[in-house]
């Protein structure tokens, strides 16, 4: 499991690069890109401070990693985590984040 | 290799806090209001998201319901810990979970209340929460206090000490920029050492591409435990070492589907196996791994048939700490509703949170080393420390800083020059060996799985085994030495390897002197598979002219409990 970063969307602010807990983020030619795409935890810290959804998460073909990825929209308190499934359908799942987990 | 030119920068400061996560930032905040002058945080990465509360935490698993003390707190840590717990440690922690609790909640963070506005508990000692943004709450109150400095991106890597009036004491540390050609040489009355754990030690679950998909921090890499080690300072029961049970592939928590729908642990047959074994998280994963050897497995939590409405609560809730797992549920087209989820061991870490590795400090957190003190996953003695628990410690230390520059004066050790430029620059002066800092800790790994317990072997292991580890960890502690690097991120990821393998070589070491097996799947001793009367002891090590010193100390009971001789 990894991340890209969508190189079009991407604004180049850096606030992915500053994020990540692994320093594993880098601008290249104004776009960040991630130098080590093996050594991603997955914390989806870049994308939650990605002001622009351009972070893409994906599962790794060793995790049961398909083709599909996930990003995030913001709306105030919610994230709309949007998963792009391999056919072009996507899915949508809304998370309050002043909502506390049930379980 | 690299054509990297290194310029030093020197510090000066009163506290000097090495590692932003949880317990790092709640001591500056402490430390920020208590005014004992200048403080300063180092973060490898930024304290924003950093640690293993980066992708944010599901639970609070240490908090004390109506009805219940601090005292069951400590007694149920001791039970889980087969008695190798520092009651002194235990209980002053403890005292303090429900007050962090709360201000945690002030700062902001979501925790889930009943109608008559008390916490909704899950169990007794675990509260419900929202805790995908807990570090940057914890990062804005880090950032609110004038009196504290956060130097983010920066790698310390060695601790200084000096005799002082003829007591070694701890007078500062020595870093680098993981992104500029610095070097930071930082001067401090005080210390306190706050780096996390360690992961990455053993060849994880997903080998290959998704390797750092594990279940504590791989950017954790015990670097306290090895400074402190190289310094001379005491380590206890690094043998105790932690496995997770966990979804298997995404290494997502099982705790959130086993209590929180009341799913049952399951082999490849159906049949319920944890009523067999047990549910402590030993027994739990001790099961799983007996009922695939006798070739019952896989094995799963059988989550088939839980309503459609548990399922969207499932799917949100792991959206919120381990995404990872939501994906792989949309992406098959099966949710939990409609299979179980299948369940595998991780491998083992050394983290003090969890179980009881880690520093050897007394009942203020300091050291053996005067100046020198520890909280969080890093110091050991007291198992089940959790978010609150480390942020407890943060708050302990902080107050014993407080009361160690007052008792102890400012002394003005002279301003040394640290001399650390050369160290870093004999990577970037090395021929390529043809063995990068990647092939060493695939090595490692390696070695450490095979020869030191890991999930290869079942979590056994034996002294022919450690004897074996050993030798090829010592191998590979002098090519880290001679390893190349092209800049300053090969020399972060250099010198992390180098961390890995000190602590490697304590805890082999600490496996060697446990002659018993006392906490089953943590700790498989092949030579000795029970436990033994003659080990309710501590086994502490410390480094003595270059050899480490095993020290088997007697249990402390009692509330406190000052540094003593061996």
């Amino acid at each position: 499991m990894s991340i890209r970063i969508h190189k079009e969307s991407c604004i180049g602010c850096g606030r992915c690069i500053e994020a990540c807990p692994g320093n594993l983020i880098g601008l290249m030619e104004g776009k960040a890109k991630i130098l080590i795409p093996e050594d991603c935890w997955g914390c989806t810290s870049c994308l939650k401070e990605c002001p622009v959804g351009a972070v893409a998460y994906y599962l790794g073909a060793d995790m049961g990693g398909r083709g599909a990825v996930m990003s995030i929209e913001k709306e105030k308190e919610i994230y709309h985590w949007k998963i792009h499934m391999p056919k072009g359908e996507i899915k949508v799942i809304s998370v309050n984040r002043k909502n506390a987990n049930q379980y | 290799m690299g054509d990297v030119k290194l310029v030093t920068k020197t510090i000066r400061t009163d506290v000097l806090i090495i590692g932003g996560g949880t317990a790092g930032c709640y001591a500056a905040i402490r430390l920020g209001e208590a005014s004992v002058g200048r403080i300063l945080l180092v973060e490898k990465a930024n304290i924003r998201r950093s640690g293993c509360l980066a992708a944010g935490v599901n639970a609070l698993n240490a908090y004390i319901s109506k009805g219940h003390v601090p005292r069951d707190y400590v007694e149920y840590a001791r039970t889980d810990g087969e008695g190798i717990v520092r009651e002194d440690l235990l209980l002053t922690m403890s005292e303090r979970l429900n007050h962090v609790t709360e201000d945690l909640e002030k700062r902001g963070l979501v925790i889930l209340k009943d109608e008559k506005g008390e916490y909704v508990t899950r169990g007794w000692r675990n509260v419900k929460i929202n805790g995908e943004n807990i570090k940057p709450l914890l990062a804005e109150g880090v950032e609110a206090q004038k009196k504290v400095e956060v130097l983010n991106h920066v790698n310390i890597t060695d601790l200084k000490t000096k005799e002082v009036d003829g007591e070694k004491r701890v007078i500062g540390a020595v870093g680098f920029s993981v992104r500029e050609p610095y070097v930071y040489e930082i001067q401090a009355e005080a210390v306190l050492m706050a780096t996390g754990g360690a992961a990455g030690l053993y060849r994880p679950n997903n080998p290959g591409f998704s390797r750092h998909k594990m279940w504590y921090s791989p950017f954790n890499t015990g670097a306290g435990f090895a400074m402190g080690f190289e310094a001379g300072a005491e380590m206890t029961t690094f043998e105790n070492r932690f496995v997770a049970l966990r979804c298997k592939d995404t290494i997502a928590p099982t705790g959130t589907i086993a209590q929180g729908v009341g799913a049952k642990q399951v082999n490849a047959r159906g049949e319920v196996y944890e009523t067999t074994y047990g549910i402590t998280t030993p027994q739990r994963i001790y099961g799983t791994v007996e009922e695939n050897r006798k070739g019952n497995g896989p094995c799963y939590l059988d989550t088939k048939g839980i309503t459609k409405t548990a399922e969207e609560d499932l799917l949100k809730a792991y959206l919120n700490m381990a995404p990872a797992q939501t994906l792989k549920w949309i992406e098959s087209g099966k949710g939990p509703s409609d299979e179980g989820v299948e369940i595998e061991g991780t491998e083992p870490y050394v983290v003090g949170g969890h179980t009881a590795s880690g520093f050897w400090v007394d009942t203020n957190r300091m050291t053996t080393i005067p100046g020198l003190f520890a909280a969080g996953d890093v110091a050991g003695g007291s198992p089940q420390k959790y978010v609150t628990g480390a942020l407890a410690e943060g708050e302990i230390a902080a107050e014993s800083i407080v009361r160690y520059l007052r008792e102890k004066g400012r002394k003005k050790v002279a301003a040394d020059f640290f001399s650390q430029e050369k160290a870093y620059a004999r990577h970037f002066a090395a021929e390529d060996s043809g063995y990068t800092w990647q092939d060493l800790e695939e090595a490692m790994q390696k070695v450490m799985d095979e020869y030191a317990g890991g999930i290869a072997t079942d979590y056994r292991y034996n002294e022919s085994r450690l004897a074996l580890a050993k030798e090829k960890i010592r191998g590979l502690q002098e090519l880290i030495r001679e390893a190349p690097a092209g800049d300053m991120f090969d020399l972060l990821h250099i010198y992390e390897v180098r961390e890995r393998l000190t602590v490697c070589r304590i805890l082999i070491e600490h496996l060697l002197a446990r002659k018993e097996t006392r906490w089953h799947i943590f700790g498989e001793n092949a030579d000795h598979p029970k436990k033994s009367e003659e080990f309710e002891i501590y086994v502490n090590s410390r480094l003595e002219k270059g050899k480490i010193q095993i020290l088997r100390r007697p249990l402390v009971k009692g509330e406190s409990y000052e540094h003593q001789d061996p």
